[in-house]
């Protein structure tokens, strides 16, 4: 292996060995990752700017840390591609919304902060729904992000672009935010492991709100692995968010080789029910490969989950509908003018926002407002309180549970956009974990229709990550030859 | 399930959240949000008598921070960001009403 | 009640904004402070930027049990809400506020008259930031453009809002006034009207006397000393009257006080419903003081204006038992909102004449309350001594104690330098029996009893001592002569 020679197929894990122990240079690892992103970027459209001249200075910071004989990090010379909703300072950061374009943030993210720290070098900002408010990305502002499994269908979303970053090989990491199933419904879509962390777990200070009491900042990657690795990195508590919980980071990599002998694994019975049969035989196939390296498998029945999306669609709503008012053409971003200071708001805000978001402001305002509060908003809060209780009560005789991640596989691009509650009912089997504020994750396992691939997801308590990443990995040890994307770095393209 | 989001409603809201709609997208928005409100009406039926709302799935209390100045930022380019300014501050068209 | 017209009465409900003098604002670093740069104190916080989050502030926090406990509030767990309007003095357009579960709870004001009025709660919010109105004479309605300035948002208030005890603009002002004592005496704010860290809002109502039921309020907003506020409300109240007598109906609305034409306008432009879709901030958690803290900030709080009245009246009248308390009261009163009874207090345990102490620090010390505070108390009790002890007279007291308060030395330097020193009791002597021999039929109807004429020989001997002599010895020494 020389120094200046990027060899294929290397994953974070391998990137991070090769630069730290200067088996390869930070500047081709990044150079070889912008390659790939402007071979096929005009096709998939991950992202909304690449962040050429900054990634290869800091790539070069690197080098020269490594070449001081210090340590650059546990993700050193690490390309990873951060969802266009992170703050990033003298980086433009627009939400896929017309309402920032232009915006420039003057700080970063706290998750930012931690990855550089890492030495993790930072490529570009990804594409996502409007404010991650979607499930397939095409309501960017800026145009839909495409599979790279099939061009004429969706990523998934909201943080389409990051999915697909990773898929495509693009980068071997990267973060997307998840409020009802942003990660983990992509990453199924994708074929990658997306990560929904503990709420609480990482920081969200940076992250743009859309539901603060859900949102949620987790890892892509082609593995278990390496999804771990991420999620140490940027975990941990941070007193510039009020939100976050006590404590370090979990510790996630080394619990990974303890295996499953013993754990007690329940399958969510109710998500079966409205999944298609490819879906519901590859979690069945997930849970036989679970019970053969020692787990213990059962059903369990939890209805209090199915009432969770409606919950979902009144608490998500009527909190952006707040989060979002102070886009009003003040103090940054668009201005329509108009002949007085409610006038401009208005414009400002009718030009600026997409239907989408405009949908959601207009629910989430119907439902705080007077006379409605009670019977949506603090009926919604209830039903929050009943599916963690559920969940709780399931955790007394599982160690974790399993279901499927989305009903289907990746629909095709247009689909669902004339029919916005076809698309909300994509996020059925995500969005209890956002309201309980539990961890859950999706992991690539099979191919289903249109050889097209199926994530498994896999739900833990609260804090509980160690044991959702053991039984992941013990999953993906078992997952169909071709199912998920090209690990890390390869220079075979799929599509 | 038999709930209307009105015409009327749209425009109230639409004016309380500060968003310009024409009136093919009053109804519009109408029709879709009717849809979606349907869909999530059915959360009203549930007897939820003795289950305490949550605004969190965690019970954090007391996170505080020190009273210990930091600096802020510097005003060149807060004001950069500013579709207008004039004298070191926000510039708006006039204001109709008093803060209430 | 008050009756403001005859067969009427007034309702008045206060409340009061108080900025809290921390060093940084309530959910961020940013230094809270008055009068700086436009829009050089913020943060991504406080301007609101996407993605930035709010931490509270500690000593806000301990500031609002301060002002709780001294209100007789009870301190109880509490959340913040979003309050929801477009403003662009409000850079996140919702306010962080306390809706229905507020930090304190349920005090009262004792008035020094002894009235009693309710508090209803004292919340934790964040301030605006402020804008100015540019052309049309800088008013919001004739204003070309506005312009912001975010120094002021995030800073933090407490609002008190006080129950409807209030029914004359005397005792709104009454409250208003031992409110600030208490808000200073509490350490948690300087108490400026003018600066704005103090602004108060009225909800006046009056209804016919006897009713049982409340009329309808207007909400007065815009008065910046308690001079206007006490104009404001009377001037509402005689609206309102005026409206009902004449068949008319109160309108529930916000009304603006203007300072120079002495009315209230509504402030309404046009018909805007406000519909604030409160709801808890889910960018904060609960707050909740252990009983240690709040027992610790308690035991920590000065004695405040109240039981400093208390303690005070009963110093000086243990001095002298034979005063009216009652006689007292606005000079205590006075002193002790000008936190000068420290001052009083060591000077009586100097030994200083507690009527007299009093007196001089309501009257004259009074004038120049910062300098007075600075005071020594050993050489204020000396400068009472030498008035008690007829050294020198009230005139000439009053005059030293002025020079003290400019600074100009210790009181014995100062009656020495002013010749104030000849006027003692054998000089006196001489100065009378000098006027007694002048005016012989005077001194005879004296002798006599007509009491006219003490005051003609009283005059005599004031003019012959330019003023400076102790009436009090004056009055004996003729009765001496007299009686001898
Ligand atoms: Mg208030
Ligand atoms: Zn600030």
């Amino acid at each position: 292996m020389s120094s200046t020679a990027m060899p294929d197929a290397m994953n974070a894990f391998e990137i991070a060995h090769a630069v730290r122990t200067g088996a390869v240079l930070a500047r081709t690892v990044v150079m070889d990752a912008l390659e790939r992103i402007a071979n096929q970027e005009q096709d998939l459209h991950c992202f909304n700017v690449v962040t050429e001249d900054v990634a290869l200075a800091a790539a070069d910071a690197v080098d020269a840390t490594v070449a001081r004989g210090e340590d650059p990090g546990p993700l050193a010379g690490v390309p990873v591609a951060l969802k266009d909703n992170l703050c990033t300072r003298g980086i433009a950061t627009t939400c896929s919304s017309k309402i920032l374009e232009g915006w420039i943030p003057p700080y970063d993210a706290t998750v930012v902060d931690r990855l550089r720290r890492a030495g993790a070098i930072v490529v570009g900002k990804t594409n996502l729904d409007e404010f991650a408010m979607g499930s397939s990305t095409e309501n960017s502002a800026f145009g839909p992000s495409r599979n790279p499994w099939d061009h004429s269908r969706v990523p998934g979303g909201s943080s389409g672009g990051s999915a697909a970053a990773v898929a495509a090989g693009y980068v071997p990491l990267s973060l997307g935010s998840d409020t009802g199933g942003s990660i983990r419904q992509p990453a199924s879509f994708c074929g990658v492991v997306g990560v929904k962390p503990t709420y609480g777990l990482v920081s969200r200070y940076g992250l743009i709100a859309f539901a603060s009491s859900l949102d949620q900042i987790g890892p892509f990657a082609t593995t278990v692995a390496d999804a771990a690795l991420l999620l140490e990195s940027i975990g941990g508590h941070d007193s510039r968010d009020s939100t976050s919980l006590d404590g370090e980071s979990v510790a996630v990599v080394d619990a990974l080789e303890l295996g499953v002998v013993g754990l007690r694994v329940g399958i969510i019975r109710d998500f079966l029910v409205d999944a298609d049969d490819s879906v519901v035989s590859a979690v069945n196939a997930a849970a036989a490969a679970l019970a053969v390296v020692g787990a213990t498998v059962d059903e369990v029945a939890i209805p209090e989950l199915m009432n969770g999306l409606a919950a979902y669609y009144l608490i998500a709503p009527a909190e952006a509908s707040s989060n979002l008012s102070r886009y009003d053409g003040v103090r940054y971003g668009l201005r329509v003018d108009g002949p007085d200071v409610a006038a401009m708001n208005a414009r400002t805000r009718a030009e600026g926002f997409g239907a989408e978001v405009k949908r959601r402001i207009m629910l989430g305002t119907y439902v705080l407002s007077a006379g409605y509060y009670d019977a949506y908003y603090a009926q919604a809060q209830r039903v929050r309180t009943l599916v963690a209780g559920a969940f709780n009560r399931a955790y007394e005789r599982f160690d974790v549970l399993i279901g499927p991640t989305t009903p289907s596989v990746a629909f095709a691009l247009g689909q669902k956009t004339e029919d916005p509650l076809a698309m909300y009912l994509s996020d059925l089997f995500t969005i209890p974990s956002n309201l309980a504020g539990h961890p859950a994750m999706s992991v690539p396992f099979a191919l289903g229709e249109h050889g097209l691939p199926i994530g498994v997801q896999v739900f833990a308590p609260a804090l509980k990550e160690s044991v959702m990443f053991r039984v992941a990995h013990a999953i993906e040890a078992a997952q169909q030859t071709g199912c998920r994307a090209p690990v890390g770095l390869s220079r075979s393209t799929r599509s | 399930m038999a709930v209307e989001f009105t015409p009327e409603e749209v425009t109230y809201v639409a004016a309380l959240a500060r968003l310009e709609l024409t009136e093919a997208e009053v109804e519009h928005y109408a029709r879709q949000l009717s849809a979606v409100l349907g869909h999530v009406d059915a959360i009203r039926a549930l007897d939820l008598t003795g289950v305490e709302p949550s605004s969190h799935s965690f019970d954090l209390v007391n996170v505080l921070r020190e009273d210990v100045v930091a600096p802020s930022l510097d005003r060149d380019e807060v004001l950069r960001a500013a579709p207008l300014v004039e004298s070191g501050r926000f510039r708006v068209p006039p204001i109709l009403g008093e803060a209430p | 009640m008050t009756l403001l017209t005859p067969g009427w009465e007034l309702t008045v409900g206060l409340e009061v904004h108080c900025e809290l003098q921390t060093e940084t604002k309530l959910f961020c670093s940013c230094a809270n402070a008055f009068g700086e740069e436009p829009n050089t104190n913020v943060c991504p916080v406080c301007l609101g930027l996407p993605g930035s989050l709010p931490v509270l502030n500690r000593l806000a926090v301990e500031y609002a049990m301060r002002i709780g406990i001294a209100l007789n509030c009870r301190v109880e767990p509490s959340i913040f809400h979003r309050k929801n309007y477009f403003y662009p003095d409000m850079p996140k357009d919702y306010q962080v506020s306390q809706y229905d579960s507020p930090i304190n709870v349920d005090g009262f004001i004792e008035l020094p008259a002894g009235t009693r009025v309710g508090i209803e709660r004292a919340h934790l919010e964040e301030d605006t930031g402020k804008t100015s109105h540019m052309g049309g004479g800088g008013r919001i309605h004739d204003a070309d453009y506005s312009l912001v300035d975010y120094n002021r948002a995030g800073v933090p208030l407490v609002e008190i809002v006080s129950r409807p005890d209030i029914s004359s603009p005397d005792d709104a002002r009454a409250y208003v006034s031992e409110l600030r004592s208490i808000l200073v005496a509490s350490g948690a704010s300087d108490g400026r009207m003018e600066e704005g860290s103090l602004r108060v809002d009225a909800n006046v109502s009056v209804r016919r006397s006897g009713m049982v039921e409340l009329g309808t309020r207007c909400e007065v907003k815009n008065m910046n000393s308690l001079r206007s506020l006490g104009r404001a409300i009377e001037y509402e109240a005689l609206r309102q009257i005026g409206l009902l007598e004449s068949g008319g109906r109160v309108v529930q609305e916000t009304r603006h006080w203007n300072e120079n034409e002495g009315r209230t306008s509504s402030l309404r432009s046009k018909e805007e419903a406000y519909d604030y879709r409160y709801f808890p901030e889910p960018d904060l958690v609960a707050l909740s003081p252990e009983s240690e803290w709040i027992d610790a900030v308690r035991d920590a709080l000065p004695p405040m204006p109240n039981a400093r009245r208390a303690t005070l009246g009963a110093l000086v009248l243990s001095s002298d038992p034979g005063l009216d308390e009652h006689a007292l009261r606005d000079q205590i009163a006075t002193v002790v909102d000008l936190g000068l009874d420290q001052l009083v207090s060591e000077a009586i345990g100097e030994g200083a004449d507690g009527r007299l102490a009093l007196a001089r620090c309501a009257n004259e010390a009074a004038t120049r309350p910062d300098a007075a505070r600075a005071l020594d108390p050993r050489a204020f009790g000396v400068l009472i001594g030498l008035e008690a002890g007829g050294k020198i007279s009230a005139t000439q007291s009053k005059t030293v104690l002025l020079e003290m308060l400019d600074g100009s030395g210790e009181p014995l330097e100062i009656v020495k330098r002013l010749g104030f020193e000849g006027v003692d009791k054998i000089h006196l002597g001489a100065i009378i029996d000098q006027i007694i021999a002048a005016n012989p039929a005077e001194w005879q109807r004296f002798v006599e009893g007509d009491e006219k004429v003490a005051q003609f020989l009283f005059g005599q001997v004031m003019r012959e001592t330019k003023g400076n002599a102790n009436g009090k010895l004056v009055a004996e020494a003729f009765h001496a002569r007299k009686s001898g």
